[in-house]
């Protein structure tokens, strides 16, 4: 079992090369390109924010997955991490916005 | 396959022993440390968030130049500071020290050149009156979100810039393993990703349309 274990930690760095990890940071400039195109196309503020962090979305991933390797680990880890943080995001999500936006209408005009 | 073939690739996976996720227990630390603070920033984001969308008369101060042109250069700056860093710990896992110090100095330098510009840009922000209190177009709200989000987010990236410096200098020295700088690889990239999301949330939703 631990001799299993060892041969996983001791080869699992070799994936990832300077090339791959090169055309990941050009995904990311590019995307981030995008973004900034867009930052001036007159579009409405909500659909503005709903694509920008869809794509930050995808930067986020990309980064997690192959600069943070996250990829090329376990997936028990994956499992242990992500859904855990993307459920207490949502929990956030859906106890800040219906709650702040009735106080604002509650507020004396 | 038998049931014995069976019973062992299930103990394998589920029974854990000393490592169950295959890592040590400083990248696990680790891992679990970026989780918590994603939560301060998601938390911090989502706020922000709300403030924007729910106040019609939100500034746009931001002209192409100098605020737009920086911020999108300190984004350049910063991923590809995370491009070196991942090399260092390609390069570290190969045994190869002096490679993996020389990257990680190109990446703590990358740190400093983001913080330097970016204090820049606070100093302009300053310069118009923009201070976390108040500022002239009467939204104090931009300025505490901005200073805010920005500040804490400066704070990340030099306690990094700090931390690399001690592993590039230990590493050099041979004090530290390979798994160091790892670890120290995966705070750094995490700081690049909550940039990811500032970014275009703070500087982007902000620019003047002109």
């Amino acid at each position: 079992m631990s001799a299993h274990g060892h041969a996983e930690l001791s080869h699992e760095h070799s994936v990832g090369t300077t090339r791959l990890f090169s055309i990941v940071w050009v995904w990311l400039l590019l995307l981030t390109a995008v973004e900034v195109f867009l930052a001036y196309e007159r579009l409405e503020v909500h659909l503005m924010i709903t694509i920008l962090v869809g794509l930050s979305l995808i930067k986020a991933a990309l980064i997690m997955s192959y600069f943070m390797h996250l990829r090329f680990e376990r997936l028990g880890l994956f499992l242990l991490l992500v859904p855990a943080m993307v459920f207490c995001i949502c929990m956030m999500l859906i106890m800040f916005f219906p709650d702040s936006i009735r106080l604002m209408n509650l507020r004396p005009h | 396959m038998s049931e014995a073939e069976f019973e062992g690739i299930v103990e394998s996976r589920w029974s854990g022993g000393a490592s169950p996720f295959a890592i040590n227990s400083k990248k696990l630390g680790m891992w679990l440390f970026i989780v918590s603070d994603s939560l301060t920033f998601s938390a911090l984001l989502i706020s922000y968030a709300y403030v924007r969308l729910e106040t019609p008369n939100w500034p746009r101060p931001f002209e192409i130049w100098p605020a737009i042109a920086k911020s999108s250069f300190m984004t350049f700056v910063l991923l590809s500071s995370s491009l070196t860093m991942v090399l260092g710990v390609n390069a570290a896992f190969k045994g190869d020290r002096k490679k993996t110090v020389r990257y990680l100095i190109a990446t703590i330098i990358c740190g400093i050149a983001f913080v330097a510009i970016h204090a820049t840009e606070w100093v302009t922000l300053f310069g118009e009156g923009v201070t976390p209190w108040g500022n002239p177009w009467g939204v104090p709200l931009f300025g505490g979100t901005f200073f805010g989000l920005t500040g804490l987010h400066m704070l990340h990236v030099t306690i990094g810039v700090a931390y690399l410096a001690i592993i590039a200098w230990g590493f050099g020295k041979g004090k530290y393993t390979a798994e160091h700088v790892e670890v120290s690889g995966l705070y750094w990239h995490f700081v690049d990703l909550v940039w990811m999301f500032i970014f275009p949330m703070v500087y982007l939703l902000s620019v003047n349309p002109k």
